[in-house]
């Protein structure tokens, strides 16, 4: 009797450290969000979100030109590092013993540990230096080189959770090699794949260092990514930073729209693939 | 056992992982249209022997084999010997049920069809209802076809796996253990299919339940360490068998 009663006590005390951990864990989380809210959307009207910024001093005007810019730049770092990411991703999950896996598996965790200022002034370095101008193309350049590693590292952790009978199964069927991958493997897996893109998507629309070496930023609406382009993460530094009160509440309201952005990136992204693939992804 | 022809034979077939022998100079055939049942305690190589009738086995890690496998007479392992269209001629259930998890019950059956070009419509509906039929399953998916594979029980997804494997219309039909995850009904389902089946495939099951084997099957071989001890027909292995080892693991002295 004496132990049930002790062992209760044990396990009460147990869960109840583990909750307090979760607590501790999302504190943080609610914290930010609820900052963000309380003193980013009094700022925030339609002007904000389709207006360029006003001259200093003057009110009014929006980050129109940034939502565009981190539109662009978060799209076109998807298309060179989604690709790339994915692709070896699966190599390395389906060749996991070759030598090329493995040279890639340790650069690519060398990548994730790197500094993202790091990835900045490399970019800088390889394509800033050399077109003599700062543009949306270095700063996409520069997502990318940070995506890679993070989409081929989970879409190697996910490919690598599917059940060699799955395979199998496949192959005894006659299937061939790819198809078995394609068909059956990362078509398992796709629904984890999507996750691990969409975070790399929403941790990189939140990069700045990389950006203030590449797309420099800009004050003006531009589509063209060639030019230095104005970014969320930008905006929000150069606000935070500038000596005006009417500036702070401005970056306060930008990074509310750059963690709305992510979150409908996020959200369409997942109804999208969900529509495409139905619903058993 | 004259009436029947040999399908599928090995001659002096060894199979190794690396430089360890799995299977250890078998010669065994298969007769056409009867089932073949491979037993012994584990480890003995009965699975890995089924593997390599199929060319499953090279696909371990090392695996490779000696000897030959013979299907109506062609070596399968012969160098212009197209793997892919090999298995789609000898096709294999496994011990877990393996349904795709993102593909319906229908797409399922249909997995082994695509593969040579898709059928019209038409006859793919009927290929998928006869491969059901014959796997004992359509009665009770005939009205959820496009519903999730994984929504089925256990039983069920083992014979959606058999209609699967049945729907491409191969020669010879490989079980491995295809009841050791189920329970006494859904085992007893597999058995009465397996039964049925032997009219149009030849069928080798591996099996771990002598009483499986004793029901089902029209030869018996025992394996014991990687060599072939004894092969017979099923009623003269379990009544009156040659080998002491045979005797001793049926009446359940080891194993």
């Amino acid at each position: 009797m004496n132990r049930r009663v002790l062992r209760r006590w044990i396990s009460n005390f147990m869960v109840g450290t583990m909750i307090f951990a979760v607590l501790i864990a999302v504190l943080p989380l609610v914290l930010i969000l609820a900052t963000l809210l309380v003193k980013g959307v009094s700022s925030l009207n339609l002007a904000f979100f389709l207006k360029t910024p006003a001259p200093a001093g003057e009110s009014g005007g929006g980050v129109a030109h940034a939502i565009i810019g981190t539109l662009m730049m978060v799209g076109a770092a998807c298309l060179i590092g989604l690709p790339i990411g994915i692709g070896a991703g699966i190599f390395s999950a389906e060749y996991p013993s070759s030598r090329l896996a493995t040279i890639t598996r340790f650069i690519s965790d060398v990548m994730n540990g790197t500094p993202s200022i790091v990835v900045g002034v490399f970019a800088w370095t390889l394509i800033v230096a050399r077109q003599k101008h700062f543009s949306g193309y270095a700063g996409s350049a520069a997502l990318a080189m940070l995506m890679i590693p993070m989409v081929m590292r989970t879409t190697e952790e996910m490919i690598k959770l599917v059940p060699h009978s799955l395979r199998e199964a496949a192959l005894a069927l006659g299937y061939p090699r790819w198809r078995t991958s394609l068909a059956v493997v990362v078509r398992t897996t796709l629904p984890g794949i999507v996750t691990g893109s969409l975070l790399a998507v929403a941790r990189v629309s939140g990069e700045t260092a990389p950006l203030l070496f590449t797309a420099l930023g800009s004050q003006f609406m531009g589509t063209n990514l060639n030019q230095p382009m104005g970014a969320l993460p930008l905006t929000v530094y150069t606000y935070a930073n500038g000596p005006y009160e009417d500036w702070h509440r401005l970056a306060w309201a930008t990074a509310l729209v750059l963690i709305l952005v992510v979150f409908v990136l996020s959200l369409s992204a997942r109804i999208a693939t969900r529509r495409i693939f139905g619903r058993y992804g | 056992m004259a009436d029947f022809p040999i399908r599928l034979a090995t001659e002096n077939l060894s199979a190794f992982y690396g430089e360890t022998v799995g299977v250890k100079n078998v010669s065994l055939g298969f007769t056409t249209n009867q089932v073949h049942a491979l037993i012994g305690p584990s480890g003995c190589g009965k699975s890995t022997y089924l593997r390599t009738l199929n060319r499953m086995h090279e696909l371990s890690p090392a695996g490779r084999i000696t000897g030959r496998v013979l299907l109506d007479g062609d070596d399968i392992y012969a160098p212009r010997v197209n793997t892919m269209q090999l298995r789609r001629r000898i096709g294999m259930v496994f011990q877990k049920p393996t349904p795709f998890p993102t593909m319906s019950i229908y797409q399922n059956v249909t997995a082994g069809l695509m593969l040579n070009g898709r059928p019209p419509r038409r006859a793919l509906d009927e290929m998928v209802e006869k491969a059901l039929r014959e796997a004992a399953l359509w009665d009770e998916v005939k009205d959820r076809l496009h519903s999730s594979a994984v929504a089925l029980s256990g039983g069920q997804q083992q014979r959606l796996c058999v209609a699967r494997t049945i729907a491409p219309r191969p020669d010879v039909i490989l079980l491995d253990e295809p009841t050791a995850a189920l329970d006494p009904q859904g085992s007893q389902r597999i058995e009465e299919l397996v039964f049925q089946l032997k009219r149009d495939f030849t069928i080798v099951i591996v099996t771990h339940n002598m009483q499986q084997a004793a029901r089902v099957s029209d030869t018996t071989t025992f394996f014991y360490v990687g060599t072939m001890v004894e092969h017979g027909p099923t009623k003269q292995i379990f009544t009156r068998p040659k080998n002491e080892q045979t005797e001793a693991y049926i009446t359940g002295r080891f194993g």
